[in-house]
């Protein structure tokens, strides 16, 4: 399993210089990959926006989305996004879609949410025919177009992953809640006679001697979810020990890549998490 | 903190006594609507892990209740006029009324304060309280007056049911299956002290209405399951408790707090009572509170979220079982003239909760019996376990009971296997499987997949097949190849990078039973016409001929995955208005028609398999009874064994890829329709097809391990 890091894009207290940094120094450090989130009504920033610009301070790390709300975006548009920053990076770009949790952002965009899961399987099938035509270019670096996963828990979501694209990414929780989703994703893939077998990736936060700090910022980015922000933020890794038990067990759960996401700012988590994962 | 406990029950109560212990300075308070000595209801159960915990929070009411527990080991399963008895379950169970006597013992002495008869409508009685504890219940008042916080729902199970209590001494847990007039009634009855049971008689609806029980008042209905058990009451009497038929009603909510107040045991969520474990998920719920208030003594939303972390997987783990548990009674006429043996087995396994590993570990004896009768060697001492026992099929035996699937890559070329197709079957052989499911082999080119999708509709193709059916016998192992037609599915590029994407130049006009395109972005296919038809019949039979002479042992005929014939099955791809659609018996008529056709070019000594599929997934699709009645007619024509598949029909679907998603749907079409089948979906163990084969709910089982050499 590759472990990589997430970028400050939505956290508190992150500016373009913090953010660069961050990108600079975890490129520098064992993180196999950078990841960013994705959210319309909120402080955060856009998601190619920030990949691109760690493209440009970078050389080794993986962009992954994890991930970008597709519905919400014109598909055309968003394979030539994918396709310039894949380009911009050298073929760097993991991109992960997935049709969110908030309906605010569809209605910040003028978008319907209603269907959102048949037009994220559509998409799914339009960018590949996108990259391959290459009518809207740039041609991407990757043959055939960046490596594309998509997510959800329904049965929806996984036979469209399936149906679609080359791997599962997975919204966060605990290795459990994780392996019963690979799974899934296993048997999605399948049931639809893919050949070979999906990516799996998994996500998780972490501030490292930091709980409270990070545990603010996610009772506030998940209060749309009522309670369920509180598990969230108790899910929060703050200690050294409970990010191994939490990477040993996404090992043991069969994940491929699984990336840490910052829930504060600050690059000194970097060094710490950096010291954890040896 | 100052306590308020809404609800005097074993939950309330056995909170209240925790956390006055772990700190005396609370003021508690316990709240109860009934009278001290009020209970309703017999016996409860508890399991060892549950009374570890009880160990643990309290030893002293600890050793009250276990000095008066009813403590057995058996379950004897009562069918088929024979009692099959295992061993090993250890159960331990007590009066309800005994426990609350303990608990409320417990409490008075550690000073929590008892308040009986004074009924809660609302939660003011409690607005001085830091804490708010809603044990009250099924019908919980805290759980209706914050329902737009929590977000409860209710499932109203269709089955009835009635809580009897007996002066019957039993030393198992006792299932008692009767068949009668009406239907089938079943007992869930068990000892909870040296000469009282717990035992309650279940039906399904419309047995309990054709009973004439929905008329019946408590006297007749203690009359009525009275003469239905003499057999086994035995001269003994049922007692009754306010005893009337109800259904059962399981509880769940999304959050199990809201402010100050916090749910527990039945308030928050209950699971069928066929897995017992209602006053077990309480108790330990109300450890579990405890516990959390303990790690966040000043922070209420800590402590909540906390408890609910820890306890809603477990509670959902529970409802989950819970389900498949009551699911199971719901269709035990299913089992109508199973073997009693395999019949316990069946019902043993039937939420998941324990397998065929499980069973062996739990009495070795019982599990060698289950193993020797599925063998078909009950007099031998050594029996191999399920998934080692040959399964015979026409003249062919096959080894063992695992099939893996080649798996397809799209790399034939102009319909021919390619070398690497080959050596991925070879390798499936030498993994082991007792026989071995091809990738789709297309009867005509129009019928491919993908340009790589290999076929037999020239004989210059049939040369590897028969290398590669020479070669598996030689690993002791067989080849099914699975004969079929892509219909609308077909033309599409190869699934390196998604499924059902068409090819750039449009590939091959397709055919289908009507004119509706796969997905958005697929070509309308012809809606087939009878010369269409008739050659396409023409091409499964000759395709079967060449699968013949070539020497495959086992043929397959696909009539799923949304294929040609799956699509004339489905009323969702089927909009047909003459002979071959409409009504199931129209759809089922061209791949019946191809069918024959098949049989009578296959050998009869070799089998003919169907892949069929039993539910589309999707609304207004197949119904289950129509899966049924089509697995019959396959049979009848000379289908020796159906593999059980789901969804892909339409494109957008609502797949369900749950933990061995197909071996219900697999327990339908063999028990129902009375035919072999095999389960795929997710069966990644030895174990987990011991347990399907050794219950009945398939004959053989395709294996789909994450790795190995063919995959």
């Amino acid at each position: 399993m590759e472990v990589g890091v997430g970028l400050p894009t939505t956290t508190p207290g992150a500016d373009g210089t913090g953010i660069l940094e961050w990108a600079r120094r975890a490129d520098q450090g064992p993180f196999a990959s950078l990841g960013v989130l994705d959210r319309m009504v909120y402080r955060s920033v856009e998601p190619f926006a920030a990949l691109s610009a760690a493209a440009a301070v970078t050389t080794r790390a993986r962009l992954v989305t994890m991930v970008v709300i597709g519905p919400l975006r014109n598909t055309a548009l968003l394979a030539k996004q994918a396709a310039s920053l894949d380009l911009l990076s050298g073929g760097r770009l993991t991109l992960g879609l997935a049709i969110g949790a908030r309906t605010d952002d569809y209605r910040a965009l003028g978008v319907d949410p209603g269907g959102r899961g048949r037009r994220l399987g559509e998409q799914l099938a339009e960018l590949r025919e996108l990259w391959e035509k290459g009518e809207v270019g740039p041609e991407p670096v990757q043959p055939g177009g960046p490596t594309l996963l998509a997510g959800g828990l329904s049965g929806e979501a996984f036979a469209r992953m399936a149906r679609g694209a080359d791997g599962y990414v997975h919204g966060g929780g605990p290795p459990r809640a994780f392996a019963g989703a690979a799974a899934r994703a296993w048997a999605a893939w399948r049931d639809l006679e893919r050949p070979g077998r999906p990516q799996l990736w998994g996500q998780g936060y972490f501030a490292l001697g930091d709980a409270d700090a990070g545990g603010a910022y996610l009772r506030d980015y998940y209060a749309f979810t009522g309670p369920f922000a509180s598990k969230v933020a108790a899910g929060n890794l703050s200690s050294g020990r409970a990010v191994k038990d939490f990477v040993r067990g996404y090992e043991d759960a069969g994940c491929d890549h699984l990336v840490l996401l910052p829930t504060v700012s600050d690059p000194a988590q970097l060094d710490r998490l950096a010291d954890v994962l040896g | 903190m100052r306590i308020g406990v809404l609800g005097g029950g074993p939950a309330g109560l056995y909170f209240a006594l925790l956390a006055k212990r772990a700190d005396p300075a609370h003021e508690i308070t316990v709240v109860e609507r009934n009278a001290p000595d009020a209970t309703f209801g017999w016996g409860v159960v508890f399991s060892e892990e549950t009374l570890g915990a009880l160990r643990d929070a309290d030893y002293p009411s600890y050793v009250e209740i276990t000095d008066t527990f009813a403590r057995w080991s058996a379950i004897d399963v009562v069918y088929g006029g024979r009692t099959v008895r295992s061993g090993g379950h250890v159960f331990s169970a007590i009066a309800r009324r005994r426990l609350l006597e303990i608990l409320q013992g417990r409490c008075r002495e550690v000073g929590v304060e008892l308040a009986f008869q004074r009924e809660a409508t609302d939660l003011d009685a409690f607005a001085d309280r830091d804490l708010v504890v809603a044990a009250d219940g099924v019908n919980s008042t805290a759980r209706r007056l914050l329902a737009r916080h929590l977000r409860p729902t209710q499932d109203v199970h269709r089955s009835k049911f009635i809580w009897f209590g007996s002066d019957l001494p039993l030393d198992a847990f006792t299932f008692v299956f009767r068949t009668t007039e009406h239907g089938m009634f079943q007992v869930h009855a068990y000892p909870f002290d040296a000469d009282t049971s717990t035992f309650i008689v279940e039906c399904t609806e419309g047995t309990w209405r054709a009973a004439g029980l929905d008329q019946a008042g408590e006297p007749e209905s203690i009359a009525f399951c009275q003469d239905l058990f003499a057999p086994e009451l035995d001269g003994h009497k049922l007692l009754s408790n306010r005893s009337l038929w109800i259904s059962f009603v399981t509880v769940r909510c999304r959050s199990w707090h809201h402010g100050n107040v916090v749910l527990l045991g039945d308030a928050a969520h209950t699971a069928h009572f066929t897995i017992g474990s209602g006053t077990k998920l309480a108790m330990e719920d109300a450890v579990a509170l405890g516990q959390a208030l303990q790690r966040h003594p000043a922070a209420l939303e800590a402590a909540f979220t906390d408890y609910e972390l820890e306890r809603q997987p477990v509670v959902e783990r529970f409802q989950e079982a819970a389900r498949d548990s009551a699911t199971w009674f719901e269709n035990v006429r299913r089992y109508d003239g199973f073997d009693p043996v395999q019949f316990a087995c069946n019902l043993l396994t039937r939420s998941g909760r324990i397998g065929h590993l499980e069973l062996t570990r739990r009495d070795p004896g019982f599990a060698a019996t289950v193993d020797r009768r599925f063998a078909g060697r009950p007099e031998r001492l050594v029996a191999p376990p399920p998934l080692f026992a040959p399964l015979g099929q026409r003249a062919l035996t096959l080894a063992n009971r695992v099939a893996l699937a080649a798996g397809a890559a799209d790399d034939a070329s102009d319909g021919r296997l390619a070398g690497a197709a080959a050596g991925r079957l070879a390798a499936a052989a030498a993994a082991g499987a007792g026989v071995v499911v091809s990738e789709l082999v297309a009867v005509a080119p129009d019928g491919r997949v993908t340009p790589g999708t290999p076929g037999l509709w020239a004989d210059d193709q049939a040369g590897p097949w028969a290398e590669a059916a020479r070669e598996l016998a030689a690993h002791g192992s067989a080849l099914a190849l699975r004969l079929g037609h892509a219909g609308r599915r077909g033309a599409t590029r190869p699934r390196r990078t998604g499924v059902d994407r068409p090819l750039p130049d449009g590939g091959w006009p397709l055919l289908a039973a009507s004119a509706i395109p796969y997905t958005p972005a697929s070509a309308v296919p012809k809606a087939a016409d009878a010369g269409d038809l008739e050659r396409v019949t023409g091409q499964f039979a000759a395709g079967a001929r060449r699968a013949a002479d070539a020497g495959v042992q086992v043929l397959m005929c696909d009539l799923a995955h949304g294929y040609l014939l799956g699509g004339f099955l489905s009323p969702l791809a089927n909009r047909r208005d003459d002979e071959l659609g409409g009504s199931l018996e129209g759809r089922l008529r061209f791949p019946l028609r191809v069918l024959d056709a098949v049989r009578a070019a296959w050998p009869d000594d070799r089998p003919l398999w169907a892949v069929l599929t039993v539910t589309d997934w999707a609304p207004g699709g197949l119904a289950p009874e129509e899966a049924v009645a089509a697995a019959r007619a396959l049979a009848a024509h000379g289908c020796d064994l159906i593999q059980v598949t789901a969804g892909q029909t339409t494109a957008v679907t609502r797949p369900d890829y749950g933990r061995l998603h197909l071996v219900g749907w697999s327990d339908m079409v063999r028990n129902d329709a009375g035919v072999p089948t095999m389960a795929g979906g997710g069966l990644t163990t030895a174990d987990e097809v011991n347990t399907v084969l050794a219950a009945g709910r398939a004959d053989l089982c395709l294996l789909d391990p994450r790795t190995y050499a063919g995959a």
